[in-house]
């Protein structure tokens, strides 16, 4: 008995400790004095975020956690992925598991205010659509009336399935799921007739079927998922890091800056946003509590926005992804970093 | 001489808290006390100043906003409008289904399997071990997943059952359709209703109220049977044979109901993606209740073993010695007896199967921990309320299980004057 009152004891100071931690509220100084950055991602969704043989992980959410770690610690290696499913996300983060979460999540007024999340800002702009097999010979989602349809809990694409079937006088039989490989397994074994999440989700997916080329995703995309990644609400600096390394690197595509010109365009470069985004001039660094090369390292890491989304998700790759509202405001996207100055 | 000073009241003082048998214990518990309450005080006072940290306060208001959401299975009506409150009810009572529809089974099971594992047949009793061995030693969510990918994988589609040479071919005189999304079974119609009545948003069919009272009003003069024929047999020594009667008091009048309500089968029809008219019984449900029954009837049998175990051999022997066959001797002699054996560890196997239902969110079955606990927790982000909502709900049924279960065990339990 004294044994037990003894580890209880020692479980509460531990308790009270960690709990110290947290409510601090630095999440900077927590993950340099930790030396790792904690990302949660996906439990795995090929293209986003998923671990190969040997554990490494890859992805365009991934690609975020390499350069915020790079930016933050100079390495970008130095990342412990925590995988979450749709279900756990949020806790996770809030509970100070995760320092980030990048998992594709949906940016919503209720996200950001009542579940006291911070986005930083968006990395993808999405929609929601429906991916069912060819031979159903269904060509609009309009022709589901009466479907059964896989969908993840615990997700907005549950809220806005509901809303889109009500909406159109349908009906439809939900089959509740936790994960996308669950999602996967029970819509290639034919337990519902269409499986809907965010389209670029279901390209994802798809990528990964043996045939995909039986498999088609309806044209209508019926919700805005703007994507992106999040923070704790409350650490105001914290967001500002994870934000502004996010506008570097859509910044450096605007500008020209790739992994491949960037250590001489720190050197030789003329146009002064360029020079201060690399940390030739200025020390906007200073101002966010790390050094002046920070942005710098991170679009070191993975390369600049477009060279991310063209090696994790673009179109030469299985996923397929065209930019479409992810390109550069330039070129008729969104994707618009504000200025660094 | 020895004098005895103070023998009976030694002076106290206070090293003997610590040196002294009568009182040390009183002192270990005195603090052990302490600290715990130490500890539970500083637990909840962590909590709560952590959420205020948060920005959050403990409120339970998002009970009475719009879910939004849609349940695959609802015993009361319930649309995506409606409250979250509306879905954790929708949710309890899907989890009081599974409880209760895998209670009666594994009980079934148990008993049957524990019986026939005391059996003399050989292969039987060998056969009825296996299982017994088998299901009770790997994890119950195991046996879900198991039960969830034979259904999916091996069931056809619904499309299997279409077109003019279709794959799968319903069972039953076509009225079942076994799939890898539901089972289609065939629902009651009545081709000359009675109308109903409302009672809120549900409705009660006259017919039902019908039924019921018939067949209270049955039981009843079955049982008045019953004791006039115990009279006759206490009065001349024969009884008389009464089984024709018996049947015709229930079977008479539910035939008649029948014929004038119309009271027929809808056999499932394949529609548009899916099998209408029909009851759509989800394989969530039919898998967890499947798996459920597989896993806790193991247990059961082995407490039936060891009840029917404990009943003195002599009890038996002494039944055989007055000409009682073994099936009368078991269920007359043994099964009473062993009854009382059974019951208590019978008790903490319910509140099992109960409390194992919530791993339905392997296989999507909305109960109270995929409603509450699961989507309404993360479509509002109030972790600690759902949670606290959710185990206090747990424990309410928990202790509402085994009240009525101890109450059951007093009326069996060995009557001691």
């Amino acid at each position: 008995m004294k044994k037990s009152v003894f580890f209880g004891s020692v479980t509460a100071v531990a308790l009270a400790a960690s709990g110290a931690l947290a409510a601090e509220g630095d999440t900077l100084k927590e993950v340099k004095a930790r030396g790792v950055l904690n990302c949660g991602v996906n439990t795995g969704l090929i293209g986003f975020a998923a671990p190969d043989a040997n554990g490494n992980w890859s992805g365009f959410d991934v690609s975020f956690c390499k350069a915020l770690a790079a930016a933050v610690l100079g390495d970008a290696t130095k990342i412990k992925y925590v995988p979450t499913t749709g279900q756990t996300r949020f806790t996770a983060l809030s509970s100070g598991e995760v320092d980030i979460l990048a998992r594709n999540s949906t940016w919503t007024f209720q996200r950001d205010t009542d579940l006291k999340l911070d986005f930083i800002g968006v990395n993808y702009y999405d929609g929601q659509g429906f991916m069912v097999r060819k031979d159903l010979g269904v060509s609009s989602a309009k022709e589901l009336n009466g479907a059964t349809i896989c969908i993840q809990t615990g997700t907005t694409t549950e809220l806005n399935l509901a809303d889109y079937f009500k909406a159109n006088n349908m009906e439809y039989q939900p089959v509740n799921i936790d994960s996308n490989a669950e999602g996967e397994q029970q819509y290639l074994a034919g337990a519902c007739d269409a499986y809907t999440t965010d389209a670029s989700g279901l390209a994802a997916t798809r990528a990964s079927f043996a045939d995909p080329e039986n498999h088609i995703i309806l044209p209508e995309i019926i919700s805005k998922e703007p994507l992106g990644p999040a923070v704790r609400h409350g650490d105001s600096n914290w967001a500002d890091i994870a934000r502004w390394t996010l506008y570097a690197l859509i910044a450096a595509e605007e500008y020209g800056v790739t992994s491949a010109n960037i250590d001489e365009l720190a050197k030789s470069s003329n146009n002064p946003e360029v020079q201060r985004l690399l940390g030739t001039t200025d020390e906007l660094g200073k101002m966010i509590g790390l050094d002046a090369e920070w942005a710098k390292r991170a679009i070191k890491a993975g390369g600049n926005y477009g060279e991310i989304f063209a090696a994790t998700i673009g179109e030469q790759t299985p996923i397929g992804l065209a930019r479409g509202l992810n390109a550069q405001w330039t070129q008729g996207g969104l994707m618009y970093a504000m200025p660094f100055r | 001489m020895v004098t005895y000073t103070g023998a009976d009241h030694p002076p106290f003082r206070l090293s003997m808290l610590i040196y002294d048998r009568r009182y040390r214990s009183l002192t270990l518990q005195a603090i052990v006390f302490i600290l715990v309450m130490v500890m539970a005080s500083w637990l909840i006072d962590n909590t709560l100043r952590n959420l205020s940290a948060m920005g959050k306060t403990l409120s339970f208001d998002f009970l009475f906003r719009r879910a939004g959401y849609d349940i695959p299975q609802q015993l009361i009506p319930y649309n995506s409008d409606d409250t979250h409150l509306r879905a954790t009810i929708v949710g309890l009572l899907n989890t009081l289904l599974v409880s209760l529809l895998g209670c009666i089974a594994a009980t079934v099971l148990g008993v049957v399997v524990g019986v026939l594992r005391l059996s003399s047949n050989w292969l039987i009793a060998r056969l009825m071990t296996i299982y017994v061995e088998v299901f009770r030693n790997i994890p119950v969510l195991l046996w879900i997943l198991v039960c969830l990918a034979i259904f999916t994988e091996v069931m056809p589609a619904p499309n299997a059952y279409r077109g003019e040479n279709p794959a799968a071919q319903m069972i039953l005189f076509d009225l079942i359709a076994p799939t890898n999304r539901y089972t289609a079974i065939p629902s009651l119609g009545m081709t000359n209703p009675p109308g109903t009545i409302a009672l809120g948003r549900e409705a009660i069919s006259w017919a039902l109220i019908a039924y019921v009272v018939v067949i209270v009003v049955a039981w009843i003069a079955w049982r008045r049977l019953r004791v006039w024929a115990q009279a006759v047999q206490d009065r001349t020594g024969t009884r008389p044979t009464t089984w024709w009667i018996s049947l015709a008091i229930f079977a008479v009048p539910l035939l008649l109901l029948t014929w004038y309500f119309g009271l027929h089968l809808v056999p499932p029809v394949l529609r548009g993606f899916n099998f209408a008219d029909g009851i759509n019984l989800d394989n969530a449900l039919v898998v967890l209740w499947l798996a459920l029954t597989l896993y806790t009837g193991a247990f059961i049998a082995e407490i039936v073993r060891g009840g029917i175990l404990a009943v003195s051999r002599g009890q038996t022997e002494a039944a055989f010695a007055l000409g009682l066959r073994p099936r009368r001797t078991m269920s007359l002699v043994v099964l009473p007896q062993a009854l009382r054996v059974i019951v208590p560890p019978l008790i903490s196997q319910y509140l099992n199967l109960t409390k194992n239902s919530s791993l339905a969110i392997a296989v999507g079955y909305m109960d109270l921990r995929g409603t509450l606990g699961g989507t309404t927790l993360n479509q509002t982000g109030r972790e600690m309320e759902c949670m606290v909502l959710m185990m206090g709900i747990y424990l309410a049924l928990s202790l509402i299980i085994s009240g009525g279960m101890n109450i059951f065990n007093s009326r069996v339990k060995l009557k001691e004057r």
